[in-house]
């Protein structure tokens, strides 16, 4: 059952991926791109991390690619658009992308630590508990963050803002 | 029938690989972003996955809620120098982009 939902999940978020990298408009390529992130967040659920499932659907389907066709709204896209994507016009960054992903896979592969089926006890997802840890033992990474957010905002801002304001 | 650890950890290098593929052979700063996002999409996979196996706690789950949070910054930041960038420089092309001369 969860076997057949994975590769279900799996296979679909692979294809949008790939039509991310090979979609010669960046509208389609911020498509296909919200259509992954929904299948990453499906095996979110899977891995039982439902908060992170809502968190993903929130930020990136809602805000990040929002963003995204915000700015491909914004700015003429149409010389862009005619460029196609070559994939032998740049033949050392794909011998070695080649090269890395056989490199992990094998290693993935051959590990013996990488073949365990049985999770940790099954937590059944408590949200309660999560905000707990994340509350009380990472307060200072989650108070830190947020100062980066809010430097992130407003260095958005004065990037983004007409010279003569 | 439960997943298989290895399952979830060779999507995360099918999609990493791909998201890297963007990154490199993509000539569109648009496109490029994007495949940023998958990569650190793929970490966060393996994030949650290795402790979800390993771990009775939410260490795997609490760093991927940074690793989110750190990623909207960077996108916004991000879209803003680009926007800047065509206002100035009205291309989309990463190799266009040599006003620094780096």
């Amino acid at each position: 059952m969860d076997q057949g939902f994975f590769l279900l999940f799996a296979t679909v978020s692979v294809i949008t991926a790939l039509t991310v990298v090979l979609a010669r408009n960046p509208v389609h390529s911020a498509l296909a791109l919200m259509a992954c992130f929904l299948q990453i967040s499906a095996i979110f659920v899977l891995l039982e991390a439902p908060l992170l499932a809502v968190i993903q659907i929130f930020v990136y389907v809602g805000a990040i690619m929002v963003l995204f066709l915000f700015v491909i709204m914004m700015i003429d896209v149409r010389e862009a658009v005619l460029q196609r994507f070559v994939p032998g016009g740049n033949l050392p960054a794909l011998v070695l992308l080649v090269l890395l992903g056989v490199e992990m896979l094998v290693l993935v592969l051959l590990s013996e630590r990488f073949s365990v089926t049985e999770p940790v006890a099954t937590r059944g997802g408590e949200i309660r508990a999560l905000s707990t840890t994340l509350f009380a033992d990472y307060l200072l990474p989650f108070e830190v963050a947020s100062v980066i957010l809010l430097a992130a905002l407003v260095g958005a801002i004065v990037l983004a803002r007409k010279e003569s304001g | 029938m439960m997943v298989p650890l290895w399952w979830y950890i060779s999507l995360a290098v099918v999609l990493f690989v791909i998201g890297a593929a963007g990154v490199l052979l993509r000539r569109n700063i648009l496109v490029v972003l994007m495949s940023l996002e998958l990569l650190l999409n793929s970490v966060n996979i393996n994030f949650i996955a290795f402790g979800r196996y390993y771990y009775d706690d939410f260490r795997g789950q609490v760093f991927a809620i940074f690793v989110i949070a750190i990623t909207a910054a960077e996108v916004a930041v991000a879209l803003g120098i680009l926007v800047a960038l065509v206002r100035n420089k009205s291309t989309l092309k990463v190799d266009d982009v040599t006003m620094m001369k780096g």
